[in-house]
């Protein structure tokens, strides 16, 4: 494998082979060396021209924690904010002799192009409304910790998915790994092409919670209402949204005590999430920012420490 | 060292060295060294402990068995942990990616203890290279020393094992394979003729 673009470029046995190689990372956090010596050498440039956090600093640490040398790159106070074109930064950059870009864009399609564009390794760490195929991942590396196998598993994604890379990710890799997803969420907020993605969907939560529309459910992923992408109108208000589609304590109860409840954050408590889902017993968030880390190793372990697929002859 | 492709044994150029009796034998007579060494002296002066690491795959079996053995011959219970070296190997970037095994610390930790790292075969010491690194981002042993099941020589490194289950001379062209019931359904040390296999 050479980049990491989409969740569908994952068939079963790469992505169960990075979410083994995750649970093997994972040991390390408890370590007092947390250090392994792999990727010595190679250089990982973070290349961010939308902000984040927990994204840009788990794959840093991921990086570092497996001896490559990591080096930041976000839009503000680079190049970018000249009036550089995404391709001559791309260019610039790889031209340094990194061996992996983690690139993360405000359009949808925009890290696709760049690997076109570079020889190294690329991971796309989210491009606008499109895919986020590491979130999907450690969502399923925190699923699989709490379900065991994802086989036949119903999990049921809440929200704005029209907006969410999260969304279309997670249903591509869960149903590459057998799960069964139903989206739910307004019509307006549900993406017009969703008919061709492998899933169910509804407009009702309570009745999908309680198991009548679509059968048990086994988790719930809440979504961000993702309020800078919105151009409004997409509901009356946030209190009719929260009533709605929010996971209330009361929705909370829908669910089976054995059943997660995840959230890719930030949240906005009171408005898809309630604090009682969010710190309640079921709430795995900080499992999966935990999973973050572990999983982006096993990302650029498997994407770069091995020889290069041309020079491996099978 | 044993990840060479793994072959049907009813085939010319192939010769049983051990069979599973002679496997069950060596390995008493390697508890029984440990103890001799080291592990004799855990039950007598608490604080000297011991500890085994077993390097995946057949290393871990292989320690678990010592384990066992020293606690029916002298009562005194060696925590068992693995190690996996993968990520530590001078080879990782002439193939392609590796799966990782499994690192298990052993109970109470290896920082002060005695470390005998259990590994099915001894080769070019690469391995055992690579393990002593690991062992060092793990802890801080008070010393490390080495078991095998098979010493087959051709040492690439300054390296060798404190207990050898046995010697057995080979060339570079063949392959030692280890079986292990635990791992493999039997257990048995085969050579290949490599042109054979």
């Amino acid at each position: 494998m050479k980049n990491l673009l989409s969740a569908a470029d994952l068939d079963r046995d790469e992505a169960l082979a990075i979410l083994d190689t995750a649970s093997q990372m994972h040991a390390i956090q408890t370590r007092e060396v947390k250090k392994l010596p792999p990727l010595r050498g190679r250089t990982i440039v973070n290349l961010f021209f939308e902000d984040s956090t927990r994204t840009r600093s788990s794959f840093e640490i991921a990086g570092k924690w497996l001896s490559a040398d990591v080096i930041n790159v976000s839009a503000k106070g680079s190049s970018v904010s000249k009036g550089e074109s995404l391709r001559d930064t791309a260019l610039t950059v790889a031209a340094m002799g990194v061996d992996a870009l983690v690139v993360r864009h405000h359009a949808s399609g925009a890290v696709q192009q760049l690997a076109d564009w570079v020889d190294c390794h690329v991971v796309n760490a989210g491009d606008g409304t499109h895919e986020h195929p590491t979130q999907a991942l450690l969502d399923a590396y925190t699923l699989r910790g709490k379900l065991g196998d994802l086989a036949d598993r119903h999990i049921v994604i809440v929200g704005d998915i029209t907006h969410s890379r999260v969304a279309r990710s997670n249903v591509l890799l869960l149903n590459t790994l057998g799960a069964r997803v139903t989206l739910v969420a307004p019509p307006t907020l549900m993406p017009s092409a969703v008919g061709t993605w492998p899933c169910t969907t509804s407009w009702d939560l309570d009745a999908t919670l309680s198991g009548k529309e679509h059968g048990d459910v086994d988790a719930v992923m809440m979504l961000r209402v993702q309020r800078e992408r919105m151009s409004g109108g997409y509901f009356p208000s946030e209190r009719e949204y929260a009533i709605g589609y929010g996971l209330s304590p009361k929705r909370l109860e829908l669910l089976a005590e054995s059943a997660p409840v995840l959230h890719p954050g930030p949240m906005n408590r009171g408005l898809e999430i309630s604090s009682a889902a969010a710190d309640g017993l079921r709430s795995v968030v900080l499992d999966q920012v935990q999973a973050g880390v572990a999983v982006r190793m096993a990302v650029l372990y498997r994407l770069l420490s091995g020889a290069p697929e041309e020079a491996v002859a099978v | 060292m044993t990840s060479h492709a793994r072959t049907p044994a009813a085939q010319s150029g192939v010769a049983t060295v051990l069979e599973a009796a002679d496997v069950a034998r060596i390995v008493d007579r390697m508890a029984h060294q440990i103890i001799e060494n080291v592990a004799g002296s855990a039950a007598k002066s608490p604080g000297f402990d011991v500890v085994f690491l077993g390097i995946p795959t057949r290393g871990v079996p292989l320690a678990r068995r010592l384990a066992e053995r020293i606690a029916v011959f002298e009562g005194v219970t060696i925590p068992v942990g693995s190690l996996d070296i993968t990520m530590y190997r001078d080879d990782l970037r002439l193939r392609g990616v590796r799966p990782l095994g499994e690192t298990v610390e052993p109970e109470g930790g290896i920082t002060g203890k005695t470390v005998i790292l259990v590994d099915d075969v001894c080769y070019s010491g690469r391995s055992t290279r690579a393990a002593l690194d690991a062992v060092a981002d793990l802890g801080r042993p008070r010393a490390v020393q080495l078991a095998v099941l098979v010493d087959r020589g051709h040492r690439e490194l300054p390296i060798r094992a404190d207990y050898v289950g046995k010697n057995i001379p080979t060339s570079p062209s063949q392959t030692v394979r280890v079986n292990l019931a635990e791992v493999d359904g039997v257990d048995g040390v085969t050579v290949l003729d490599k042109d054979g296999a």
